[in-house]
């Protein structure tokens, strides 16, 4: 089961390690994290999608997270409407002459291309886990020579303050 | 002559002169009203230990830093209030590591600080450098790393509200050398705004009127009782409650003292080396009522055996127990007093429990706590039972982990709370001994007796010179058995008496040892030579080692084998 945690916390120094560190302790393996700025001043924003097998674990988790001082809110997003993107930035092998055909796949999933070589283009993606993994896949049989994920960041969709 | 003329103009002008970090720190804890302090000089807290230097602040230099740490949960555990301590960069501040994890699981609270290499040189692995920052994240309740001297009024206020408030734990700071010396005027006067933590002590309504209700369907009721009264210094509370609804108490291993040993709802000690009756009432009870103990797998056993039957009441100030090892029916999040003071003002009418209470009282007379007494040796449990003769339960005891440990909360029917400290957690060796400093130095007018086992001794022995140096009239008994005893009783009974480096034949003459240190030591072999050692030197104001040779090859019984159920123990008759 994937749990997706939308996590608001003081940005002091060792703060990710903190985070991370609780879960080494557990022996989670984290699928992915990501960290920015929040809209308040002094506070940062996490997003940590988990694989945990079952519910009481994912709630400990939850109240593992609560128990920290430096952290001011936890949202399990998990199983509720919420808003998730991801980036990714695919660096494909492409002769001039299958250039348009790439232009072609990647054009449904909003994707663009950000830049340009004798032997690659380098794609942009943005969206759900579930999208990017798609166009992966209809990229990989080009020959795909670099890729990066950022992760998912996410937040409910009901607008409520996280 | 000009230079003086402005020193002057300074002095009678209004704004506050500087202060170094150091000066501020010691006015921090000054305010704080910090007693004493544990701790070791060493480079990077020079300046630090410079302030201290004639400050008014007690401090106790013990000679291991490991010391220092135990001597302040010991401290902390009897007095209620933060431990202080007080260690250098590097291997000063990674000798604290076993204190620290032991405090965090026993829920002491401590104020640490530990010196830095400066702010220059931090992360070149300096002179005795050691990341304890990221290296003591897990193992407290919270730390800082101090980085500018303003910030230090403000860190200090929040170390000590952490630590003393909610579930109690070690708070470390890491405080770098240039910033004990810099100078700076710095409001003191600080306000604590910690948006992320805010303890929650009284109970949801909700939930109390919830155990109202199924205190009324109960019939095989029982009340688990752990530190967490101790901490809230709720035992009185916890008795009345007990008394009000008529239910039998059980008490983990750091609950001892809570209820007192003889009242007649009293069931023993749960878990492993309990007693049948506590968990057969575990075992078989169809309501549990958790006040403040955080199911550890030492008292439950085998979680799928623990209280199967039963619906389960957990009461924590630490919600992130609540449902850890066992499902919770009723949850509850609050400190023990205050959510015990609520449950009073309830209409509680006694449980319909009778035959079950009846029942529990027969288990207790019928399978009561055994040893085999023969003539000529001298027998651990004995050596405990005349301790508690001799000091009519009055005194504070100190222990290490192992056999001595769980003889000494077996024999030493405690009657009253907070004079037991005991590593329960963790399970530290070496714990016992510098614990009892603390301790003694907490409450001076009692009576302070460390427990400790051959094994465990040996690795904070250094602590005599403590002892000495302060007029510190602590008893220490040597439980010895010339074996790491547990160990030993472990591979008798799962390793096929392969005693792999268990047996310890070489030993110290202890009391050579303590006569070094200017400390009067007793060899005692018999029980006579026990009680007499005991009675004639424990109530004089001076310290005492007293080595007792017990009996080698005694077990600790009853006992759940590894992996067992609640109620599969062994060993429970002779």
């Amino acid at each position: 089961m994937k749990q997706i945690l939308a996590i608001l916390v003081n940005d002091h120094a060792g703060v990710l390690n903190r985070v991370t560190g609780l879960f080494l302790r557990r022996g989670y393996n984290i699928d992915s994290i990501t960290v920015g700025r929040s809209e308040r001043k002094g506070l940062s924003r996490m997003t940590i999608v988990l694989d945990v097998e079952n519910p009481m674990r994912a709630e400990q988790v939850v109240k593992q997270l609560h128990k920290q001082i430096d952290i001011l809110k936890v949202i399990d997003l998990t199983g509720r409407a919420a808003v998730e993107r991801e980036l990714a930035m695919i660096r494909v092998s492409s002769s001039l002459q299958n250039r348009g055909e790439l232009y072609n796949i990647i054009q449904p999933f909003r994707a663009t291309v950000i830049d340009v070589g004798r032997e690659s283009i380098t794609i942009e993606a943005t969206g759900s886990s579930d999208k990017i993994e798609a166009l992966i896949e209809l990229l990989r049989p080009y020959g795909i020579k670099e890729l990066a994920r950022t992760g998912i960041t996410a937040f409910t969709r009901e607008m409520e303050p996280v | 002559m000009t230079g003086q003329y402005t020193v002057k103009e300074i002095e009678t002008s209004e704004t506050p002169s500087p202060k170094s970090g150091a000066e501020i720190l010691v006015s921090a804890l000054k305010r704080e009203n910090v007693e004493v302090i544990f701790g070791y000089p060493g480079g990077a807290v020079l300046y630090l230990y410079d302030a201290l230097y004639e400050c008014g602040i007690p401090h106790v230099l013990t000679r291991h830093e490991q010391g220092a740490i135990h001597a302040a949960e010991g401290y902390a555990r009897v007095s209620g209030k933060p431990g202080v301590v007080i260690a250098t960069s590097g291997p000063g501040a990674t000798n604290l590591i076993t204190g620290l994890t032991d405090a965090m699981i026993d829920s002491l609270p401590l104020v640490v600080i530990t010196g830095q290499v400066g702010t220059s040189v931090m992360g070149t692995d300096a002179f005795q450098e050691a990341p304890i920052f990221s290296m003591t994240m897990p193992i407290t309740k919270y730390n800082y790393q101090v980085r500018s001297v303003e910030e230090l009024p403000r860190i200090l206020k929040e170390a000590f509200h952490i630590a003393s408030t909610g579930r109690p734990g070690p708070v470390l700071i890491d405080l770098p050398k240039d910033i004990t010396s810099k100078a700076s005027i710095v409001d003191e006067e600080v306000e604590i705004s910690l948006p992320g933590y805010n303890p929650t002590y009284s109970p949801n309504m909700m939930q109390i009127h919830k155990i109202v209700q199924a205190l009324k369907m109960a019939k095989k009721p029982v009340i688990l009782a752990g530190a967490g009264v101790l901490h809230a210094r709720a035992s009185h509370l916890l008795r009345q409650f007990a008394e009000r609804i008529g239910v039998p108490v059980v008490h983990t291993l750091l609950g001892l003292g809570g209820m007192p040993a003889d009242h007649p709802l009293f069931l023993g000690m749960g878990g492993m080396h309990g007693t049948y009756a506590a968990n057969r009432a575990l075992y078989e009870c169809d309501l549990l009522i958790n006040i403040g103990a955080r199911f550890d797998d030492r008292l439950t056993g085998n979680p799928d055996h623990f209280a199967r039957n039963a619906k389960v009441i957990h009461i924590d100030i630490d919600p992130a127990e609540i449902g850890k090892i066992i499902p919770t029916e009723i949850p509850v999040v609050g400190d023990a007093g205050e959510t015990l003071r609520i449950l009073l003002e309830e209409e509680l009418e006694k449980c319909d429990a009778e035959e079950w209470i009846r029942s529990l009282h027969s288990l207790k007379k019928e399978y009561p706590l055994w040893y085999k007494k023969d003539e000529g040796t001298l027998k651990p449990q004995r050596l405990i039972e005349m301790i508690h003769e001799i000091t009519k339960g009055e005194a504070i005891i100190t222990t290490d982990v192992g056999q001595h440990q769980m003889w000494a909360a077996q024999y030493y029917p405690f009657q009253t709370p907070n004079r037991w400290v005991t590593s329960g957690g963790l399970g530290t060796m070496g714990f016992g001994f510098p614990a009892s400093i603390g301790a003694q130095i907490g409450k001076p007018g009692e009576l302070v007796i460390a427990i400790v086992g051959d094994g465990g001794f040996q690795m904070t022995l250094q602590e005599l010179a403590v002892v000495k140096e302060y007029h510190l009239p602590i008893k220490i008994v040597i439980v010895n058995n010339f074996a790491l005893g547990m160990v030993r009783q472990w591979q008798e009974l799962f390793y096929n008496e392969r005693y792999s480096e268990s047996l310890i034949p070489t030993q110290p003459d202890f009391v050579k040892l303590a006569e070094s240190y200017g400390i009067k030591g007793i060899l005692v072999q018999t029980e006579e030579e026990a009680y007499e050692a005991f009675s004639n030197n424990f109530f004089h104001n001076e310290p005492v080692l007293i080595d007792c040779r017990v009996a080698p090859f005694e077990n600790v019984y009853p006992m759940i084998p590894p992996g067992k159920g609640i109620h599969q123990m062994e060993g429970v008759k002779p």
